[in-house]
């Protein structure tokens, strides 16, 4: 084990080259082109032996991706938003092959307004795609995962690709210290890639992909896919074991931070949990009983884990980074379809949208957060969805534009 | 052409190893060339196919293939033959796949692909020297679908979204061209009912290497209007009239394997369909017939 400094970026890299990769169809796209670059490095030099190649798009990428994961080699590729979209229509069809491989995206909000900064509305587009989505929170929790993610999409129970999400900037800029396993340490977590069935050669005809002509077959391969991709929670707690045995610390299919004896819960997924962690620190100093939950699988979606873990709390605060526009926020939906209906399910459920295209959520923002969610506690009635969003913040915006406007008639311009 | 082994008829394969019984419409030229090319290529082929009529060959639990097949997206086939084929060196260079169990990667779509949003992942594959045959069947529309127009139907065709009296208003886009200008390994044209022609380029392309397309003119009853029985004599139409000019392209140079002579006029092969029966009635488009045979003549007098 060595210790060392590295962004998201570095650390998803890492995990890539200590899983052994053999194979790495790539598309630069910021903020994710440093994971292709430190691999494309390591190739040269010698250093990991995989074949790259540069696709012309992101749908072409994934095509790639996939059909070399059909031959039976181990794959991983890497893109972020525009580039997730872009390939949308394979990410489907791939996860319809059922074949292993891994992708990695980098959290950017979407095109319009086009951004280059964060938030979740790229890979929740995706949630429905039929590839396993793990969140990471720290760069740590990349690496370790990365390899996880290819024990969990080589599975015999599950043989589904599988998405590691990392928060564009946030995570795939920042340094963090990541402890760094040796190949040795590595290997004995995650041999090489055992194909099977999964094999395209000479005298083993194989078809992929094939048309279904009515609902019935249809239905049974996406039955399968469903129940295969459910199967990746008992698989993921069960890797989760294994690699703390190995490697001293465990994951689990949900993050629970001092939510045991609170009664107002705040859930969210990525790096901006680790902002909600000092906000509960701060309100548990004044004695608030505050904690958060943080699934780290979204697909599979951990029902009973959150059902267990929610059961009983007075409110909980959904933060979405992410917007439904004309709805709100995704996972407020998702939770409340978790949560209606059980016998101890909490009577306040609030949604509160933020950290938009890389926008903070500042502490004094989940304070606030805090205070509306114990209001609502106290009436018993759940407030409508918040969209985060300061008077500071509007008012320096309506600057902006009024500086525009201003430079364009004093160059003449019509305002 | 002879360094391969069709000198005659005779020498074209007699065991055929595409199954029958697919859902392809009676006489189907796309159909016909797959059988042909497929009884040379044999089974130790993975074909990568793009949406289209063909897609409906392999059809869940059944398939008329001995070998392997991947169906992509419409967009992405040769991408897919990208994957496979660097997955295949990946394992052959690992010892985990022996030199007769690897696979000629095959890109098997329709000309709406090939001519359309299929043509950004060929030109890629084209960058990147792929090694790979890629078979067109070129029905000249959007087959599968009822026979919309495509880049690749022809002047004044009537097809379902064409249905004006002046037909089809664009040209067909010339890919033969677009390949030829990535200077890629090997490209050809060919026709079903020119089998032996046909023959001679499926096993000229098997001995090259890089990118490789077949281009093959697809003669289709239903989107073209004609009876099923008249598929072939369309195709031989196409070749004398010198609408579909069979050639090959190799190091730079294009030569033409059959050159029409005399060339019949372009009127034969056209009053034959009913996709340009309104250039016949209710009276004779000349000027559109003469301008089509124009375009004709002025492709092969630079041939000559």
């Amino acid at each position: 084990m060595n210790r060392k400094l590295l962004t998201g970026n570095g650390a998803a890299a890492w995990g890539a080259r200590l899983a052994r990769i053999d194979y790495l169809p790539a598309f630069p796209i910021t903020p994710q082109t440093e994971i292709i670059e430190t691999l494309s490095n390591w190739i040269e030099g010698q250093e990991l032996e995989c074949r790259m190649v540069t696709l012309e798009s992101e749908h072409s990428m994934l095509t790639a991706a996939g059909a070399a994961a059909v031959t039976g080699v181990r794959v991983f590729t890497a893109t972020s938003s525009q580039g997730l979209l872009y390939a949308a229509e394979m990410l489907y069809t791939v996860a319809g092959w059922r074949v292993p491989l891994v992708l990695v995206n980098v959290s950017r909000g979407l095109s319009s307004p086009i951004t280059l900064e964060p938030d979740h509305n790229d890979v929740l587009a995706m949630r429905d795609c039929g590839f396993l989505q793990l969140h990471c929170a720290t760069c740590q929790e990349v690496l370790d995962n990365l390899l996880i993610a290819y024990r969990l999409a080589e599975h015999p129970r599950v043989r589904l690709p599988v998405l590691v999400n990392l928060d564009g900037f946030y995570l795939s800029f920042t340094r963090e210290p990541v402890q760094i396993p040796s190949q040795r340490e590595v290997d004995r977590f995650l041999p090489p890639f055992e194909a099977g069935s999964i094999s395209f050669r000479g005298g083993e005809p194989l078809s992929e992909g094939v048309t279904v002509l009515e609902g019935s077959a249809y239905s049974y391969f996406r039955y399968q896919a469903h129940l295969a991709s459910l199967e990746g929670i008992a698989v993921y707690e069960e890797l989760g074991q294994e690699f703390a045995k190995l490697f001293g610390w465990d994951y689990s299919a949900l993050e629970c931070y001092c939510s045991e004896d609170a009664e107002i819960v705040l859930v969210m997924i990525g790096s901006f949990a680790t902002k909600a962690k000092e906000a509960v620190d701060r309100l548990r100093e004044t004695g608030r009983k505050i904690g958060l939950v943080r699934p780290r699988l979204v697909r599979p979606f951990p029902v009973a884990a959150l059902r267990q873990a929610l059961a009983g709390k007075k409110g909980v605060a959904v933060i979405d980074q992410n917007l439904s526009p004309g709805k709100g926020g995704i996972l407020h939906g998702e939770l409340a379809s978790v949560l209606y209906g059980t016998p101890e399910a909490p009577a306040v459920l609030a949604s509160f949208v933020g950290g938009l295209g890389g926008r903070d959520i500042s502490s004094e923002e989940f304070f606030e957060i805090h205070k509306v969610v114990q209001r609502a506690v106290a009436t018993g009635i759940t407030p409508e969805p918040q969209l985060l969003y300061t008077e500071e913040e509007l008012r320096s915006l309506r600057k902006m534009q009024s500086v525009a406007r201003a430079v364009r008639s004093n160059q003449g311009g019509g305002a | 052409m002879s360094d391969t082994p069709y000198q005659h008829l005779r020498d074209l394969p007699a065991h055929h190893i595409l199954g029958t019984g697919t859902p392809m419409c009676a006489g189907c030229g796309g159909l016909a060339t797959l059988h042909q090319v497929y009884d040379i290529l044999g089974e130790k082929c993975v074909i990568i196919n793009a949406a289209g009529c063909m897609t409906l060959l392999s059809v869940y639990p059944c398939t008329p293939f001995h070998g392997s097949w991947l169906y992509t997206a419409m967009a992405s086939a040769p991408a897919g033959a990208q994957g496979v084929r660097d997955g295949l060196d990946i394992l052959k260079k690992k010892g985990r796949l022996s030199r007769e169990e690897d696979l000629e990667v095959v890109v098997l779509t329709g000309d709406g692909s090939a001519n359309g949003m299929g043509l950004s992942a060929t030109s890629g594959a084209m960058d990147r020297n792929l090694d790979f045959l890629y078979l067109c069947y070129d029905n000249e529309g959007y087959g599968n679908t009822g026979q919309q127009y495509s880049a690749a139907t022809p002047h004044a065709a009537r097809t379902a979204t064409s249905k004006g009296s002046l037909g089809y208003p664009g040209y067909k886009k010339d890919l033969f061209a677009i390949w030829a200008a990535h200077n890629p390994g090997y490209v050809a044209t060919v026709v079903a009912a020119e089998p032996l022609d046909l023959a001679r380029k499926i096993e000229r392309a098997r001995g090259l290497s890089g990118p490789r397309l077949i281009l093959a003119l697809a003669p289709c009853p239903t989107g073209w209007d004609f009876e099923p029985s008249a598929s072939v004599e369309i195709g031989k139409l196409a070749v004398a009239t010198g609408i579909w000019p069979l050639k090959e392209y190799v190091d730079g140079r294009v030569t033409h394997t059959k050159i029409p002579h005399p060339r019949l006029e372009v009127r034969d092969y056209l009053k034959a369909q009913g996709r340009f029966a309104h250039l016949f009635a209710p009276r004779e488009n000349r000027k559109m017939i003469a301008e089509i045979q124009a375009r004709v003549d002025r492709y092969w007098q630079k041939v000559d």
